[in-house]
């Protein structure tokens, strides 16, 4: 499924909840379904720092698509990374460094997606698809005996 | 003049307001207050009346309008107790007052290898300033510990002085928990030593009567915004002789007396230290602010706040599995406390949720949580026209966030 089809399942989904209660309960939920993150990736090199909550994101490269896994200390934090897990992991560099999560703001969690709220949102994202690109370097770049390709 | 809550409450307009489809119950006035009608109108006015630059035109406006700016720093000597006049700068706010403490004092009496005392209950715009002065200078940082309330420990705070002792600078209250510190003490401790004192007033003069010469600071200083004035406008006080013996901080238009391209020489006190076109409209909304304390009565406000604090301090107590965080036998009307197992930033998104305003995270004072091993509170922190039926609902909130997160 692509990530707009990806987005717009999310948004029904949450289009279920009349009250902002059920919304954070459901997070609550998707936090409990956020893969584990393995013991040695949760160190201070993975850790996204702020003023509310800390996140811990890793990616890793399997068959040209990355994978992210990540934890939070806060509940509706790691709710909302397991929808953003859902939306761009497994994906090749590509598709994650070129679309738009729009979902967060259809869903109702905008204020979230505010510059200092929780260690933003925002640059959750931003390292995200910067994992992306760093894989996309990478995969692009000339093997170790100096010829391309 | 009797403290009326309900009459208090009608002044201030955005607390009619609904947040959430539900009543705003505003518990986040550490961060800043709301502002009463008079403080709005009062800026309203200048810009509809009497609106032009101060100490330049020869003309009636100015002229107007300059009047009103420096009966502003009257109200302000007059609420604090300065002698003068003129030893009332005015600046953009706490922080601003700060960076110019940390310059101009720190330019006339740090050098290499001297120390600067300041405490672990400061927030970090009464660190940074001093730490970067340190590194300017090569001089050092001393920190007076706290115990396990949250208070100063009076007794190390004397161990730090030596003879490389320069300045303290001090908050008077803390933002973080609430501790109220002994300052008059303190400073008269250091004063024997021969070294000033800057107070850091930002959560002090809105809660209680500050006297800054019974106090006996070298320098005072505080925002508007935190004192139900508007935003972008503090003071700093300072001695006299303090303010004539250090140099300028900002320099530019107003603040100079005679410019030529081999010398410029400056103006007189407060002008000295007041560069380009000062924020004369926030000063003459600080004014109507402190004129607003002054009439609903400094002691009767602390009364009601001391009564409040009580109350919230008792029901809070009682939730299961609430921890509160600074305990001094001396605070005002601050709660920092965390719930077992839950994130404060958890318990923020659900609080908001039911209209109330409470600030959760570290209060840019990391070093106090440091010391308590813990990442981040959730703060209430109250004003005079808070009332007990808001911390009922404060408790009801938590009672729900226990239910979600538990």
């Amino acid at each position: 499924m692509d990530i707009e089809k990806v987005q717009e399942e999310i948004v029904d989904e949450f289009g279920l909840f009349d009250d902002w209660m059920d919304k954070y309960n459901y997070l609550i939920e998707l936090s409990k379904s956020l893969p584990v993150i393995d013991e040695k990736h949760k160190k201070p090199e993975y850790l996204i720092e702020g003023c509310q909550s800390r996140v811990w994101l890793h990616a890793g490269m399997d068959d040209g698509k990355v994978v992210y896994t990540a934890d939070s200390d806060a509940v509706i934090t790691k709710g909302i990374i397991a929808l953003l897990i859902r939306v761009l992991s497994d994906r090749k560099p590509d598709e994650i460094i070129d679309n738009d999560l729009w979902f967060i703001d259809r869903i109702g969690l905008k204020e979230n997606l505010s510059p200092t709220r929780s260690n933003g949102l925002v640059s959750m994202i931003k390292q995200m698809k910067l994992y992306a690109l760093a894989y996309k370097v990478k995969s692009e770049k000339p093997n170790d005996d100096g010829k391309t390709g | 003049m009797e403290f009326n809550i309900d009459i208090i409450r009608e002044d201030f307009p955005i607390l009619k307001s609904t947040v959430h489809n539900r009543r705003l119950a505003y518990l986040d006035n550490a961060a800043t207050t709301q502002k009463p009608v008079s403080v709005i109108e009062s800026m309203d006015r200048v810009y509809r009346e009497t609106n032009s630059n101060i100490h330049r035109g020869v003309h009636y406006l100015s002229d107007l309008t300059t009047r009103q700016y420096e009966d502003a720093r009257e109200t302000v000597r007059r609420f604090i107790n300065a002698r003068h006049d003129h030893e009332i700068i005015f600046t953009g706010g706490t922080t601003s007052g700060i960076n110019l403490a940390a310059f101009s004092l720190g330019e006339k009496y740090v050098n290499k290898d001297d120390e600067i005392i300041i405490s672990a209950l400061e927030h970090h715009a009464n660190i940074v300033p001093w730490q970067m002065l340190c590194e300017r200078k090569k001089a050092r940082l001393r920190i007076i510990p706290i115990n396990d309330d949250g208070e100063l420990i009076t007794a190390e705070y004397e161990k730090l002085f030596s003879d490389r002792t320069r300045l303290v600078s001090l908050t008077h209250v803390a933002n973080s928990i609430g501790t109220v510190n002994p300052v008059r003490e303190m400073i008269a401790f250091a004063h024997e030593r021969g070294v000033p004192v800057i107070i850091d007033g930002a959560q002090a003069v809105q809660h209680g009567k500050v006297d800054v010469q019974d106090l006996d600071a070298d320098m005072y200083i505080f925002s508007g915004h935190k004192m139900y004035g508007p935003t972008g406008i503090g003071v700093l006080y300072g001695k006299e002789s303090l303010l004539e013996d250090i140099p300028p901080y900002q320099t530019g238009g107003e603040m100079v007396d005679q410019v030529t391209f081999e010398k410029t020489t400056f103006n007189r006190l407060p002008f000295k230290f007041e560069a380009g076109t000062p924020n004369y409209i926030g000063a003459i909304g600080l004014g109507a602010a402190l004129e607003y304390l002054e009439k609903t009565g400094l002691e009767e406000i602390a009364a009601y706040e001391k009564d409040l604090l009580e109350y919230a301090t008792r029901r809070l107590s009682s939730v299961r599995g609430l921890h509160i965080f600074g305990n001094a036998r001396n605070k005002i009307s601050v709660i920092s406390f965390v719930l077992e197992d839950i994130h404060p930033y958890d318990a923020g998104m659900v609080i908001d949720k039911f209209g109330i305003a409470v600030r959760t995270g570290t209060h840019c004072a990391q070093p106090v949580m440091d010391r308590f091993g813990i990442r981040g509170t959730i703060r209430a922190s109250m004003a005079m026209y808070n009332t007990r039926e808001e911390v009922d609902r404060l408790c009801e909130a938590i009672e729900k966030v226990k239910e979600m997160f538990g």
